[in-house]
């Protein structure tokens, strides 16, 4: 039987209940921020603080997990010095890596810590080897995550040509994935995750209810409308409906999900060495239901990856949680070169 | 004697019968406002609720509405304290126009079973449409959030209700 290396399941934390439920459910490796604009998921009242991460730290140790901090936002004119604290935080804690995605904030790293493990985020926006061996050359990083807008063919070209560690996505809410470089939110708010750390700030989305329909508004602009028996998604404007040449649909990107299940034995044979699940604004619920099925699909794969069959139970539980009416292998089996 | 338990209790999707909202829906409400204060009131005493949270609910009124059961509560945060409001009437009927509540969360009875059980994550309820939020949604956030934050204090363990884990 045809032995392989699994690679490493890390999975989302938006509060320690959250945390402790992705190592319950067999997360080896979990992933949180701060409470603020370092942080991609910088949503009111969502996060951690120093004593929630000392907990969590304490809690993924003792269980011989991996802890990641994510300062993947781009340091604000005139505000570096959070950013740089928030380095200096997360080698303090003792975290086992820092995600980051502005080279400014990497250089800083890889020369004030030059101990502290640095991952490349996907907000980096790196999409070929040269973009990874360049942050390898430069600051050493030891794993990049992906953006979610390669064919499997593509990742595999990457992995051949470069000797950092590759994370790709396994499952999430899929958005346009102009992952690093998306400004659709402030061109609505004037905020957006490369500024503020969150894409269509809770603040500027109001939910009207109206007689079997309901509107969704992003700062007072009209952006989709469901009837009532019509899955909704999160109110972003890549996912809004639009009139298009008399036409309404969704123009840009329809709200679905990412589910590589089925491509799960591809994604480990061509070397991908980590597989992470979005979802940091989500609940304890959503992040121990996921981490239990894909921890269940790896070790299911991991004792013969030759006769690995999806479980129709992993994807019925997997599509209660998704946004959008359908789940899909995003850009993975794109036809596109 | 226990093996024949099921393993984790798990709370199934319903919807009661519409008679019984109507029913529901004519029974005063203060007592659920009392009952929900009270147990949100315990958590804050226990410092189970962040303290930075709580600072964004004060003076904010909210209103859970159960529409299968046609029961609601409606309730402020003032003064370190979760307080009932008594004044208006059921909001299904348009008594209750006079005010506007600053977050409206409403479900089916199953659903914020499912959501207080940690059972079913709030953004799935709202993606399949069980789950609705008006009003001041950054509000909503605040509040699903420090929900979500909670560590609530362990239960005794019962053969048959064993949470799962690796």
């Amino acid at each position: 039987m045809p032995q392989i290396k699994l690679p490493e399941l890390v999975c989302p934390a938006g509060s320690l209940p959250a945390l402790k439920a992705a190592v319950d459910n067999g997360a080896d490796t979990v992933y949180f921020g701060y409470k603020n604009s370092t942080n991609a998921r910088n949503f009111a009242g969502l996060n951690f603080d120093e004593k929630a991460m000392i907990e969590g730290i304490r809690y993924a140790h003792a269980r011989g997990r991996h802890v990641l901090m994510a300062i993947n936002t781009f340091p604000q004119p005139g505000r570096e010095a959070e950013w740089r604290r928030a380095v200096d935080g997360a080698a303090d804690l003792g975290v086992d890596a820092v995600i980051l995605a502005d080279v400014g904030l990497l250089d800083y790293a890889s020369k004030r810590h030059p101990d502290l493990r640095l991952h490349l985020s996907v907000q980096g926006s790196a999409t070929s080897y040269e973009a990874v061996n360049f942050a390898q050359r430069e600051f050493g990083v030891r794993r990049a995550v992906l953006p979610r807008v390669l064919t499997l063919a593509q990742v595999e070209l990457v992995i051949k040509n470069t000797s950092v560690e590759i994370e790709v996505f396994g499952f999430g809410s899929l958005c346009v994935m102009n992952e690093g470089r998306c400004w659709l939110s402030s061109y609505a708010t004037g905020e957006s995750p490369n500024t503020v750390g969150a894409c269509s700030p809770a603040k500027f989305v109001k939910w009207e209810k109206a007689p079997g329909q309901m509107n969704t508004r992003l700062n007072g602009i009209l952006i989709d409308r469901y009837d009532d028996n019509e899955p909704a998604g999160y109110p972003t404007l890549c996912k809004g409906r639009f009139e298009v040449n008399g036409e309404t649909y969704y123009a840009l990107e329809e709200p679905t999900s990412l589910n590589v299940l089925e491509i799960l034995p591809e994604i480990v044979k061509i070397g991908v060495s980590a597989i992470k699940v979005e979802g940091r604004q989500r609940s304890p619920a959503y992040v121990a239901q996921v981490t239990r099925t894909l921890r269940a699909a790896l070790d299911e794969l991991g004792r013969d990856v030759d006769h690995f069959k999806v479980k129709p139970t992993w994807q019925t539980e997997l599509a209660k949680v998704s946004e959008g009416v359908q789940a899909t292998l995003g850009a993975y089996n794109r036809p596109w070169r | 004697m226990f093996e024949s338990f099921p393993k984790s209790f798990t709370i199934p999707s319903f919807k009661l019968p519409t008679f019984v909202s109507a029913v529901g829906a004519k029974l005063p409400q203060w007592p659920h406002a009392v009952v929900l204060t009270t147990g949100l009131n315990a958590a804050v005493k226990m410092r189970l609720l962040p303290e930075d949270s709580l600072e964004l609910l004060e003076g904010k009124t909210f209103l859970v509405e159960v529409l299968d059961t046609g029961s609601h509560a409606r309730f402020t945060f003032r003064g370190g304290l979760f307080r009932p409001l008594f004044k208006t009437g059921s909001p299904a009927t348009s008594e209750g126009a006079t005010v506007v509540d600053d977050l409206v969360f409403r479900a089916n009875l199953s659903a914020f079973l499912q959501l207080v059980a940690r059972q079913e994550d709030p953004d799935t309820l709202f993606f399949n449409r069980q789950l609705t939020i008006e009003g001041d949604t950054e509000l909503g956030l605040v509040v699903k959030n420090m929900l979500d934050a909670v560590e609530w204090p362990k239960l005794p363990h019962f053969p048959g209700f064993a949470t799962s884990s690796r």
